[in-house]
C-alpha cells in the first residue's frame, strides 16, 4: 500500500470528490474516439446508445470496486455486453427504464441505484449520495465535450 | 422488499441508528438543494427519497440527451482536436 488516503489522483492540486475528474474524462474521451472510429457508418441511435454505455462505464471505472453502485455497473456492462455478443442485440446497459407504478420511493430509489436491490437502508442512502455526485459530474463533463465540441471547433 | 423493514434489521456493520440515518438524508438534502431541487426546510423521509428519484431520473435523461448530442457531433466531425479543448477548458 502506497498511503493511506483513498485518492488516486496523482494531482495533489485537483480537488478531491472522489473519482478524479481528470481520470473520467480520459476515460470518456478515450470510449468517444473509439465510437468515433469503430461505428463511422452506424446510425445515430446506436451510437447515442454506444456512448450513453461509455458514460456510465467510465463513470465506473473511474470510481472502481470501492462502492457498490459501480461494482452493479460495471457486472451489469459486462453482463449485457456478453448478452450483446451472443443474441446480437443492441441495448442500452446500465440505466434502468422501467416505468415507476406504485411502490414505495425507497423501492423505487433501489430501482434507480444500481445494485440497490440488495442494500440496506443505510447502505442505499450512503451509495445514493455518491451516484448522485458522479452522475453530475459525468453529465457536466459531457456537457462541457458538447459545448467545446461543435463542428466548427473553437 | 419493505424499507421499513430493512431498517429496523438488517445492517452490515452493527446497528444502523436513526441518527446515522438522519445524517444520511441531510446528506442528500444538501446534495438535492445544491441542485435546486430540494427545500431547505427538513422534510420528510419520503419527500427527500422522493425528490432523489425525480433527480436522479432526470439525471439519466441528460445523459441520454447529451449522448445523442455527442453521437450527432460524432457523425459531423472528428473527435481527436476537440478533445485536446476540452481537456484543457477542463483544466481551467
Amino acid at each position: 500500500m502506497k498511503s493511506s488516503t483513498r485518492n488516486p489522483n496523482p494531482n495533489p492540486d485537483t480537488p478531491r470528490f472522489g473519482p478524479s475528474k481528470l481520470m473520467v474524462a480520459f476515460r470518456f474521451l478515450r470510449a468517444l474516439t473509439l465510437v468515433h472510429r469503430t461505428a463511422p457508418n452506424s446510425s445515430n441511435a446506436a451510437r447515442s446508445r454506444r456512448i450513453q454505455r461509455a458514460a456510465f462505464a467510465s463513470m465506473a471505472y473511474s470510481a472502481g470496486p470501492r462502492r457498490a453502485w459501480s461494482r452493479a455497473l460495471l457486472w451489469r456492462l459486462h453482463f449485457h455486453r456478453a448478452r450483446r455478443l451472443c443474441a446480437g442485440r443492441s441495448r442500452a446497459a446500465g440505466v434502468p427504464r422501467r416505468p415507476s407504478t406504485t411502490r414505495s420511493p425507497a423501492d423505487e430509489l433501489r430501482r434507480l441505484v444500481p445494485g440497490g436491490t440488495g442494500m440496506d437502508y443505510c447502505s442505499l442512502l450512503e451509495e445514493t449520495a455518491d451516484y448522485i455526485r458522479c452522475l453530475s459530474e459525468q453529465v457536466k463533463l459531457m456537457q462541457s465535450v458538447v459545448d467545446s465540441g461543435g463542428p466548427r471547433g473553437r | 422488499m419493505s424499507s421499513r423493514r430493512s431498517r429496523s434489521r438488517q445492517s452490515s456493520s452493527g446497528r444502523i441508528t436513526d441518527q446515522q440515518i438522519d445524517d444520511l438524508m441531510s446528506k442528500l438534502q444538501s446534495l438535492l438543494h445544491e441542485a435546486r431541487l430540494g427545500s431547505h426546510d427538513r422534510a420528510s423521509a419520503a419527500k427527500v427519497l422522493q425528490d432523489t428519484c425525480s433527480y436522479i431520473r432526470s439525471l439519466h435523461r441528460e445523459v441520454d440527451d447529451l449522448s445523442e448530442r455527442l453521437s450527432e457531433l460524432l457523425d459531423a466531425a472528428g473527435v481527436s482536436s476537440d478533445q485536446a479543448a476540452c481537456i484543457r477548458s477542463l483544466f481551467m
